[in-house]
């Protein structure tokens, strides 16, 4: 049960909004301390994780300086204009492009996309694009629920749309968890199963994003209904 | 096999770029934390150039004074004067829709490459040791760096200068995947999983069918959102809950419980802080106030997502 702990030390200091690199390394040590491991362990094991997983921050770091640059040249003012010249584009109509797209290529193994890469240079420049064309100026709150649900999307295609290609990681790491245990398991068998899933993603975004139309509709509607009586 | 390359020369250009940020700060005389700010970026970029040559307890040390840095709120940003509205509209004016080219790059090498690493196989070597996913999107992005630069008639150093002013932008949180990573292997270490999957499995009557499903999807989504990890949850809850109730006791199918088990662990990594780099790193590259702004965005469809495989599983688990 004691074990349990670090997870309670993480859900105390994410709540309490405490830095969470902090958390993260009280939860660390404490749990190994629980567990009896010696703090030059636990030390030592943060360091080889860490080492290990350097590949997370591979894509973020290299893919920057070039989206950076090319966003001092008026990339995201671009896509902006790109998107204004379409006829029925709103920011939801966007974002559901967007997830659409991620996951038909990752159902194909085609690994595109990205939050640097993809959603903050395009997909969320368009979309706030769009939703500026229909109702003019968007204030904070607006521009932030845009791109919430931007980023939203590349999390919820690439998720649900993954495993219905037998080469990902996902369905080879199942298949090596059965083979270990002797169990015959194809991987085919797991990656059909998969496909209602995203098909039932697919329709929940356009059900969200459309949620996210009507609502940036309706704060528009009261911004020019305030505009109003101010003038009168 | 032995692959001809490793990932190791991308790590080496990372922490070069990660250095230059460190370097770019020690220089800014403005910087309100500039040597502490300075310190932080020097350590990460020295973790990617030596990680593997220096031992895991001078990592681990040198990660202790990073957070104690973050903690303390010395690691922030520069004030950067950013370039007027106006003589960006004017950029985008003048090289228009070439200014996609190497936005576009990106996507377009990263299928190439990536089927190339995947496929080509050279006398009993793979080129690349680990997934081609990660090497084919890095050398993509180098790929699309020449083109940019090209393109916009920049000097190399232009690059490097905005690439520092987005990385200042995500800030520590850019630390924060691999550390909450080091945490599931202690967590792991440590024994947690086994500890979850025997409260799920004693506090639900199991052996009712529908709640053996119930009582997997839940452990997978809640264990995934304790460790921001599905993968790692997978082997521990289906060991634990899984395979003993759904397959052994009631004869469920294995593939249609594994294939909707996994993806119901994806609906609490949508969930979970823990999986920052899906979750907090985007609300920091986005530039929103709230960092909790996509986990919230992200809540209803998770939820449905959720509700969606636990019925799923229950009307055809048993049924093949």
């Amino acid at each position: 049960m004691w074990k349990l702990i670090g997870i309670a030390i993480v859900g105390a200091g994410f709540a309490f909004r405490l830095n969470p690199l902090l958390v993260v390394s009280v939860a660390g040590i404490v749990t190994g301390l629980v567990a009896g491991i010696s703090l030059e362990d636990i030390i030592s094991l943060f360091g080889a994780y860490f080492v290990d997983n350097r590949y997370m921050s591979l894509a973020v770091v290299l893919t920057l300086p070039v989206i950076g640059l090319l966003e001092r040249h008026g990339l995201r003012e671009r896509a902006e204009i790109l998107i204004r010249k379409m006829a029925g584009a709103t920011a939801g109509r966007v974002i559901l492009m967007y997830q659409t797209v991620r996951e038909l290529t990752i159902a194909f193994g085609i690994p595109i996309g990205g939050h640097p890469g993809m959603v903050r240079p395009l997909v969320a420049p368009m979309a706030e694009g769009a939703a500026q064309a229909q109702h003019g100026e968007l204030d904070d709150a607006s521009r932030a629920d845009i791109r919430a649900h931007a980023a939203a999307a590349e999390n919820v295609g690439n998720f649900f749309a993954e495993d219905v290609f037998i080469g990902v990681g996902a369905i080879l790491l199942m298949k090596g968890f059965f083979d270990g245990l002797g169990l015959q398991v194809g991987v085919w068998d797991m990656a059909l199963w998969g496909l209602p899933t995203a098909l039932a993603a697919f329709a929940i975004g356009w059900w969200r994003y459309r949620a996210l139309d009507r609502r940036l509709a309706a704060r528009a509607a009261v911004t020019v209904q305030n505009e109003r009586e101010n003038a009168s | 096999m032995k692959p001809l390359f490793s990932l190791e020369i991308f790590y080496a250009i990372c922490g070069l770029v990660v250095l230059a940020v460190a370097v770019g700060i020690g220089r800014d005389q403005a910087h309100p934390t500039r040597w502490s700010s300075a310190a932080f970026w020097f350590l990460f970029g020295a973790t990617f150039l030596l990680g593997k040559l220096i031992p895991p307890f001078a990592t681990g040390c040198m990660l202790l004074v990073m957070v104690a840095l973050a903690a303390l709120n010395r690691v922030r940003k520069s004030e950067f004067t950013e370039l007027p509205k106006e003589v960006r509209l004017a950029s985008a004016e003048r090289l228009g829709n070439r200014i996609f080219l190497p936005a576009a790059v990106i996507p377009a090498l990263v299928v190439v490459f990536y089927l190339i690493f995947k496929w080509v196989k050279l006398p009993g070597e793979r080129i690349w040791a680990t997934d081609p996913t990660v090497v084919a999107l890095s050398l993509a992005a180098l790929c699309a760096l020449v083109v940019g630069i090209r393109l916009t008639r920049s000097t190399p150093l232009a690059p490097l200068q905005e690439g520092s002013r987005l990385l200042q932008t995500v800030g520590w949180a850019l630390v924060l995947p691999q550390m909450l990573a080091a945490l599931g292997g202690i967590f792991a270490k440590a024994g947690v999983g086994a500890v979850v999957s025997d409260l799920v499995s004693s506090a639900f009557p199991t052996q009712i069918p529908f709640v053996a499903v119930l009582a997997y999807c839940v452990a997978m989504a809640l264990f995934t959102m304790a460790m921001g990890n599905a993968f790692a949850a997978f082997a521990v809850i289906t060991q634990g809950i899984g395979l003993p109730f759904i397959v052994q006791e009631h004869g469920g199918h294995p593939a249609i419980m594994a294939a909707l088990g996994m993806l119901s662990g994806y609906c609490g990594t949508l969930c979970t802080p823990m999986a920052a780099n899906f979750n907090l790193v985007p609300a920091m590259l986005l530039e929103l106030d709230d960092k909790y702004a996509v986990i919230k965005a992200q809540l209803p469809m998770a939820a449905a997502v959720f509700a969606f495989n636990v019925l799923m599983m229950w009307a055809l688990v048993y049924r093949f």
